[in-house]
């Protein structure tokens, strides 16, 4: 039987606030425990919860980003269950009336095909805090910190029908996120987390199966691998005349498998409720449209230009566009150098893939954005040849110059055009290398041009890679043919 | 409505009531008296009527985005059960 | 009024006079009710915790700031504070076992309010617990009993600051009301006691009960006191939501109020059966009063009130089982012994933290708004509420004020109504005030043998100045309010 993956999304993205959701206490990552949980936080008696603006300003950016309808009155509901990180026994959400309505995202494949998936709504909530599992006197240690940090939960419509698109639909809001500015987006700090519903059918019906939930899948790579062994236990299972049972399912990355959370509850019954501490939340058209104004270019928009106005190909807009601190990194570097293609070539080769191999991000760069564009203006003013590129860009990684322009003058590798200098050097390697010399005339014509290349790498090597490449190629071809 | 004995335990269970199940019984008593009074309810024509959560039906005032709160883990610790080292201690959780 | 009138007699108004003429310090005053508490308040149980060095030294600091000329208006007035409102560094018990070790760390709002007056806290006053009940009877810390006959109740569930108000153990007290709190027990103990509008008075660090129906106010021994302390305490509050932002006016020049002309409806179902007859005496000889001051009377049709109390008990309920759940025995308050997993640390900590009432309440809160029954019961619930609520403003195009009793009977006896469900139906006048969030002040307006009886005055949203003028009007003509207990009286 042919059978067919349908995955659903639920992406929390942790808005960039200063401050909390319903509190003045910091959000920032990484504080001594229970440092940043004030009275509000903790749930003391009578605290009550006011709300954040920039919450609510930047769920209404990400609804304008998607296309969707912002609500003009959304209300808070109250979330009733019992557990150590969750202060006040309930979460404040938001449920029947969110924030932002359906949308849409459009996602790239890596085959270049674009796909449009549906966003079902988004709704602002409080986090909740962590459970530390070590051994304290045989307890469990609970730090709310996290408690009350916004959260913008982006739930899709189950639209996907492989991991690599549930992938690129999180790279996608991914991508939006940060360019709005909205969430740092750093999975291994838990800005972004995903919850993936993964279900099977058979190919061609249309009633879907059964889902399973995978909770917390918090990096690109487990997503895409937690799809696979979800789907493949569920088609097993249904192909061995088992049932899906709809649950919550745990990944786990060193073993590589979902595994069933395990529970002795009967299904929960959440009890939500119109939240009596908050009022409902107003947005007015001029709000609305004082944000749609301020929006910065989205990553659609900037492909689009990388395309039409700079002339890149699809696949370097797309690549280059895919994240904010990338596309960024790529317009100072263009601007820098004035040569979009060459920067583009730049940024995606030797760079990323210096970058790749160091395993560092792109923002941690040690090589920066105007040292590279600097390096570049030099190769595009033919000041130097790509081989010296390569040692400028070498020296700039480690630190040994401050620009490109510094390293070429203190290293002398000003690319050398003056024709009577590469003669003199062509000469000395032809006299240097009379058995090679001898080979070439002894060569069929068409075989020439391969065995040059022996000769152009000793005059490179001659000048310290300073010779102009194009001109070597000239004069020593005049040379070696008119001795035949 | 009437309420079962089945539902006073579940409520119990949902709001993590210790009720012992004997104990259950004189609440199902009254509580399926006073909701017998609240049925009340049932009788209203509220065809067109909007809920009403707050009886001013203001709308939320935003807080400006700004830290204004400061470590007091010490002095909110103190009322606390069970800590160390800062954080509050609970029955090992089982994931 | 002369100076020949005790200490504890004297309204609050006439003690912070008596500050100003130098007649007496603040400490001497504190000293004055602090040592009648102790002497007289065995028998009462109005207070559960007393703030005696607080007290003292927070006297001193109101003489200090009076001699150097920066005294405000109740600057080293002593008062007393319903044991819900958070007080730094003071337990805050909420009449419950489960925050019985709770030392606040933090001052609700009005307590910061008051404390920026230089208001001297005397204690902490006694209250049904979580303020769940009309009798004062399920408090963790014992029943309250009521200074004008200690057989009966003092009501609830601000029992004890009614009591302590009316027994002068304190000269005002502050008070909250979630269907009647404030109203009902003042009326029982025969003081003046002010419910505002839904969002006047901030909640924050006011224990919650019912957040959508919560709120407090002041209690005292006339309406011109209230209207003191609602110049202190009324306004918005950057930390509560629901506080409403708008200008508060000055509730002492309201008092100058023009009965003449006043439009007074009465509500005929508050009228009707049910109300015992001494009541509706005492009620009907009041309003005569604003007759023959030249106020018309008319009646007046709220006809959904008999849905108040099905409407409360549905919603109430509901937003009382959510604030609950924040009890578990983690961060703060009681916590079960040797807690063997995480479902034995919350179920047993709840049990033993709980008492009857409140886990009544929290288990039909819990079922309302449980799966198959929400739309039924809670939603049901909030559009009844809106019809109520328009009852009201239907009735306030047509009136200024409203009147009525604030309880059917005068204040019941102690163990009266073991049934909740018969205690509940005591609320019948009160309740509609707060699903609908407009204002109402009791006033004394009789006695029926020892116990007093209560006139119930309602205003439209945010109608408090008119409130308080009106019943302070009524003051002027009458001196119910003057009267006071036996009890007490041959010790002073």
């Amino acid at each position: 039987m042919q059978w067919e993956v349908v995955i659903g999304l639920e992406v929390h993205a942790q808005l960039a606030t200063q401050s909390k959701i319903f509190s003045g206490s910091s959000t920032t990552y990484g504080a001594e425990p229970n440092t940043q949980a004030s009275a509000v936080d903790l749930g003391l008696p009578g605290t009550l919860p006011v709300l954040n603006e920039q919450a609510v300003a930047m769920a209404v950016r990400f609804g304008l980003a998607v296309d969707a309808a912002v609500a003009g009155r959304s209300v808070f509901e109250r979330k009733n269950y019992f557990y150590p990180d969750l202060p006040k026994g309930y979460q404040t959400s938001q449920m029947d009336q969110p924030i932002v309505g359906p949308g849409v995202l459009e996602i790239l494949l890596e085959d270049g095909t674009r796909k449009s998936i549906r966003i079902h709504h988004a709704h602002l909530e409080e986090d909740a805090g962590k459970s530390l599992h070590e051994d304290f006197q045989g307890m469990t240690g609970i730090d709310l910190n996290r408690a009350g940090t916004p959260l913008l939960e982006i739930v899709s419509e189950p639209d996907m029908r492989s991991a690599k698109e549930a992938v690129a639909y999180v790279k996608a809001i991914h991508a939006i996120v940060t360019y709005l500015g909205i969430s740092d987006g750093n999975m291994a700090e838990g800005s972004l987390r995903c919850d993936v519903n993964v279900s099977v059918r058979p190919k061609g019906q249309e009633a879907f199966g059964t889902r399973a939930e995978i909770k917390n899948v918090n990096s690109f790579r487990f997503i895409e691998r937690a799809i696979h062994f979800e789907v493949e236990r569920q088609i097993e299972l249904i192909e061995d005349g088992g049932k899906v049972v709809q649950e919550t399912r745990l990944y786990d990355p060193d073993a590589d498998e979902t595994r069933s959370m395990r529970t002795k509850e009967e299904a929960n019954d959440y009890r939500y409720f119109p939240c009596p501490d908050l009022l409902p939340v107003e947005v007015d058209e001029a709000y609305i449209e004082h944000l749609r104004q301020t929006l910065p270019e989205l990553p659609a928009e900037k492909r689009a230009r990388f395309e039409s106005e700079l002339g890149l190909s699809a696949y370097d807009a797309s690549v280059l566009s895919a994240s904010r601190e990338m596309a960024d990194f790529f317009e100072e570097v263009k601007d820098v150098c004035g040569d979009a293609k060459q920067a583009a070539n730049w940024v995606q080769g030797e760079l990323a893939g210096r970058l790749n191999k160091e395993n560092l991000d792109i923002t941690v760069s040690p090589v920066s954005a105007a040292q590279l564009g600097g390096l570049i203006k030099r190769i595009v003013d033919e000041t130097i040849n790509g081989k010296a590129a390569k040692q400028v860009f070498a020296a700039l990684w480690d630190g040994e110059g401050k620009s490109a322009d510094e390293i070429i003058e203190s290293r002398g590798l000003k690319q050398v055009t003056d024709t009577g200098a590469i003669e003199a050097v062509v000469d000395q390697v032809i006299a240097d290398n009379p058995a090679q010399v001898t080979q070439y005339q002894e060569a069929e014509p068409d075989k020439r041009g391969k065995m040059i290349g022996f000769f152009v790498g000793q005059v490179m090597k001659a000048s310290r890679g300073t010779a102009n490449p194009q001109q070597v190629n000239k004069v020593l071809k005049d040379k070696l043919d008119s001795l035949s | 409505m009437a309420l079962e004995h089945s539902d006073v335990l579940r409520a119990a269970h949902l709001a993590r009531l210790g009720l012992a199940s004997q104990d259950a019984e004189a609440y199902v008593e009254d509580l399926d008296r006073i909701l017998a009074m609240v049925d009340q309810l049932q009788q209203v024509d509220t065809d067109g009527v909007a809920p009403l959560a707050h009886p001013l039906e203001a709308t939320q005032r935003l807080r400006a985005d700004e830290v204004t709160e400061s470590n007091q883990r010490e002095r909110f610790q103190q009322v606390a059960p069970a800590t160390e080292q800062g954080l509050y201690l609970v029955p090992r959780v089982v994931e | 009024m002369s100076s020949s009138i005790a200490l504890h007699d004297k309204t609050l108004s006439e003690l912070a006079q008596g500050l100003e003429a130098g007649e007496y310090t603040s400490r001497e005053l504190t000293e004055a009710f602090l040592a009648r508490i102790e002497r007289l308040d065995g028998e009462l149980n109005s207070y559960i915790t007393l703030c005696r060095e607080d007290a003292l030294r927070d006297a001193d600091a109101a003489d200090a700031r009076r001699a150097a000329g920066n005294a405000a208006a109740l600057t080293g007035v002593p008062m007393a504070i319903k044991d819900i409102f958070c007080t730094e560094g003071v337990r805050t018990s909420c009449g419950s076992k489960m925050l019985d070790n709770f030392v606040a760390p933090y001052d609700a709002t009005v307590i910061e309010k008051l404390k920026a007056e230089g208001v001297v806290i005397l204690g902490k006053t006694n209250l049904d617990e979580f303020a769940m009940g009309s009798s004062n009877e399920n408090s963790h810390y014992g029943a309250v009993k009521n200074p004008w006959d200690l057989s009966a109740v003092p009501g609830g569930s601000s029992g004890g600051s009614a009591a302590a108000v009316a027994a002068g153990l304190a000269p005002a007290a502050l008070g909250t009301d979630t269907g009647g709190s404030i109203r009902q027990p003042a009326a029982f103990c025969g003081i003046t006691g002010l419910k505002p509008t839904y969002g006047r008075v901030s909640r924050y660090g006011m224990i919650a009960y019912a957040s959508s129906l919560d709120q407090g106010g002041p209690m005292a021994r006339s309406a011109e006191d209230c209207a003191r302390l609602m110049n202190v305490i009324a306004g918005a509050d950057p930390r509560d939501s629901t506080s409403v932002v708008r200008g508060v006016p000055d509730y002492v020049e309201g008092l100058d109020y023009n009965l003449k002309g006043l439009k007074i409806g009465l509500p005929k179902e508050y009228f009707g059966e049910g109300l015992s007859e001494e009541v509706e005496a005492s009620v009907r000889a009041a309003i005569k009063v604003f007759e023959d001051a030249g106020a018309s009377v008319q009646e007046i049709s709220l006809p959904h009130t008999h849905l108040a109390i099905p409407t409360y008990y549905v919603i109430a309920p509901a937003e009382a089982s959510s604030n609950l759940s924040r009890y578990d025995g983690v961060r703060f308050g009681h916590r079960c012994k040797d807690p063997q997993d995480l479902e034995d640390l919350y179920k047993r900590t709840r049990e033993e933290g709980f008492g009857d009432e409140v886990k009544r309440r929290i288990i039909i809160g819990t079922h309302t708004l449980s799966e198959g029954f929400f739309d039924a019961y809670y939603i049901k619930a909030q559009k009844v509420r809106r019809l109520i609520r328009q009852d009201f403003l239907d009735a306030f195009d047509q009136v200024d004020v409203l009147m009525g009793p604030a309880a059917p009977t005068p204040a019941f006896d102690l163990g009266a109504h073991k049934d909740p469900l018969s205690m509940y139906l005591q609320d019948l006048y009160t309740i509609a005030i707060n699903l609908a969030g407009i204002p109402g002040v009791s006033v004394p307006a009789g006695l029926a043998g020892k116990r007093p009886v209560g006139l119930q005055i309602l205003g439209p949203h945010f109608g408090e100045q008119t409130l308080l003028g009106v019943a302070h009007q009524f003051q002027q003509i009458t001196d119910w309010h003057r009267q006071r207990p036996e009890f007490g009286q041959e010790q002073a």
